[in-house]
């Protein structure tokens, strides 16, 4: 089906009664946990699991998308009022914003936050809408050897090209992968794992580790480090661009957006570089009269252009996720995990075998977007109230919805346990910066991975050479073990020269 | 960054030298790691008939990746460590013994209670605590609010979402 096609019957089914709901529930808990310092869109969609059991997987992916943009948006109110990320995409965003907030530009710094995610949300879900198919054909033609290279590559980019450091990362895999791999395996039926504990016969249930790294870890974490006081939030002010803003938002938005949705749509997941690249970028391109606003009063330019391109990039996270099935961040592992509740499993066969689904799902993002800019402007003041959630309520509630997210699910106290387990290892790795998503993304795409190899494996009779003699799945090998010794020759090759010299 | 001496030599705990303590303990555990997933690897009893690609062959090589990446922390850690250069703990306040103290009493209470009391009442309690932990100074409001919140959330995913939250006191009359 080509994309037009596709998305008229998308607009058909997106626009009924029950659609818009899902989509305006989605998009309002979104906005409201962007804005939330703590927690983020993994959490939440992990917490609306239990939704799979009740609702249809069209209107459950509707409202989980929603959250998934909505989240950016509300993420960029925290960031400017607040000087606090409220999720990792917003960090450059408060930068600046936070400085314009300061100095009682903090309306038009919302104002081309909103408008910007606005603009590269649609940029980027036109781009879904017309590369996916296209992604899709290619994907028809991979085999279970290319899959595995795949996710091979796909491993290596969320551990070690991104992030602080390349072992750390790989650390944070590995212990996923681990997780992933307790149960019962699932071709022999084989407990593995399990240290002979029933309970983890039927495996780690994600969510479980997802409440575990994003809302208990990070309680603790925050408890360590706590020190009594309150933090300044800032007044919204009047919420108007000047012409003058306008003009000196458009570009970097448009730079931004496509800035964004490359980095988003190739398996390198997270929204950190594009919007740290944005901003050099907005930092560079800028007039020489403005120059002198960064990091002093906040130029509009370096919020504009890391917004949209914070936008962007979650947009493009969908393409490999919906058209190969690849999650490469934690909050679209989650939504992997979702689909196969529905015993859906998300790969090329999806633009095929469930059409209206996929179609309904793009046409609903584009509702979504238009739905936030509007929630998002006039409905500001509102958001900034939430912010005045006082910490201790804040901190003491995430937890209580993290007891239902787990007890919630079997009722056993050995998952809290479980829970609390995973929470303590969280708040350690926060402390020794690992990152989390790896965990998550291990956890989901490792038995994927392992699967697809012994798939392969079968085809080829046990041949293990038929990784490296299909040209495709050489190719995306390389490219996998460039990314991971690439960064390292780079330096060392810099380190050389320096010596040298 | 501009400073000549590129390893900081003040760390909270006083650590200074080549090795970094804590970093050295994170490397062993995660080295650990991998050698228990090696053991339970090899417990998996195989049937010859998956002569191939059996069961044993991926939780072998995550065991192996685990305990490679354990060997280069450990050899990082020796090396001086990671964690000092952190800006994160490099400006981190002391340690709040009374604010981890009191959240974990309130995950343990959660732990105990929610079996016999059931939910609303744990996560009660637990809510008041946390609250204490991140500095409220206002239980009886914070009893109120917690009730609040917890009963919401009970009658939001158990009667609309259909999660069984367990049965308590409370979720037996409700």
């Amino acid at each position: 089906m080509d994309s037009l096609a596709g998305l008229a019957m998308g607009f058909g089914h997106a626009l009924t009664l029950t659609n818009l709901g899902w989509a305006l529930l989605g998009c309002f808990l979104g906005t409201a946990i962007g804005v939330l310092p703590g927690i983020g869109p993994a959490l939440t969609i992990a917490l609306l699991l239990p939704i799979t059991f009740q609702v249809s997987a069209t209107g459950a992916f509707i409202l989980f998308c929603g959250v998934f943009y909505g989240a950016m948006y509300g993420g960029s109110t925290t960031s400017i009022l607040l000087n606090t990320p409220g999720e990792s995409g917003s960090i450059i965003t408060a930068l600046e914003g936070a400085k314009m907030a300061k100095s009682g530009r903090a309306g038009p710094a919302l104002v081309t936050a909103a408008v910007g995610s606005f603009i590269a949300g649609t940029i980027g879900t036109l781009g879904i809408s017309f590369l996916g198919p296209i992604v899709v054909e290619l994907a028809l033609k991979l085999g279970p050897a290319e899959y595995f290279s795949l996710m091979v590559l796909c491993f290596v980019t969320v551990s070690a090209v991104l992030g602080g450091s390349a072992l750390r990362g790989l650390t944070s895999l590995g212990l996923g992968l681990l997780i992933g791999l307790i149960g019962i395996d699932l071709q022999t039926g084989q407990p593995r794992l399990t240290f002979g504990i029933p309970e983890l016969l039927d495996g780690v249930d994600v969510v479980l580790v997802a409440v575990a790294l994003f809302a208990v870890g990070e309680t603790l974490y925050l408890a360590w480090r706590h020190i009594e006081g309150k933090q300044e939030l800032r007044e919204v002010g009047k919420l108007m661009m000047s012409k003058q803003d306008w003009k000196r938002s458009f570009w970097p938005w448009m730079r931004g957006a496509c800035l964004g949705f490359p980095f988003g749509v190739m398996p390198a997941g997270g929204t950190e570089m594009p919007t740290m690249l944005s901003y050099y970028a907005e930092r560079k391109l800028v007039k020489k009269e403005h120059l002198h606003e960064f990091g002093t009063t906040g130029a509009i330019e370096g919020v504009a252009g890391p917004e949209a391109a914070n936008n962007a990039a979650a947009a493009g996270i969908l393409v490999p996720m919906l058209t190969l099935g690849l999650p490469t961040s934690a909050t679209a592992a989650i939504m992997l995990s979702a689909f196969q509740s529905y015993g859906i499993q998300p790969g090329p066969m999806l633009f095929t075998t469930q059409a209206e689904l996929v179609w309904t799902l793009i046409a609903s993002l584009y509702v979504a977007n238009i739905m936030l800019v509007v929630l998002n402007l006039p409905l500001v003041g509102l958001w900034a109230r939430i912010l005045k959630i006082p910490t201790p309520q804040l901190y003491a509630g995430i937890l209580v919805f993290a007891t239902i997210g787990t007890y919630g699910i079997s009722n056993s106290v050995v998952d809290l346990m479980l829970l609390y387990g995973i929470g303590i290892i969280a708040m350690f790795m926060r402390r020794f910066d690992f990152p989390t998503a790896p965990v998550v993304i291990g956890m989901i795409l490792g038995p994927m991975a392992e699967q697809a190899m012994r798939q392969a494996l079968t085809i080829s009779q046990g041949d293990w050479t038929t990784f490296v003699t299909r040209p495709v799945s050489l190719c995306i090998l390389i490219l996998a073990l460039l990314g991971l010794v690439g960064p390292r020759l780079w330096a060392l090759a810099a380190r050389r020269r320096a010596a040298s010299a | 960054m501009a400073t000549p001496d590129s390893r900081p030599q003040e760390h909270p705990g006083g650590h200074s030298g080549t090795a970094a303590a804590p970093d050295l303990i994170v490397g062993l555990v995660v080295l650990g790691l991998g050698l228990l997933c090696l053991w339970q690897a090899y417990a998996i009893p195989v049937t010859p008939l998956y002569a191939q690609v059996g069961p044993k062959f991926m939780p072998t090589l995550v065991g192996g990746m685990v305990i490679l990446v354990g060997a280069g922390l450990v050899l990082k850690a020796l090396r001086g460590g990671w964690s000092q250069e952190l800006e994160d703990v490099q400006e981190a306040p002391p340690t709040n013994w009374r604010a981890l103290g009191l959240l974990g009493a309130g995950l343990l209470a959660n732990l105990v209670l929610i079996d016999t009391l059931g939910f609303v009442f744990a996560a009660t309690a637990q809510f008041v605590l946390v609250a204490a932990a991140f500095g409220s100074r206002r239980p009886l409001r914070d009893l109120g609010i917690g009730l609040l919140v917890t009963l919401g959330a009970f009658l939001a995913f158990d009667k609309l979402l259909g999660v069984n939250i367990g049965a308590g006191i409370l979720e037996g009359i409700l």
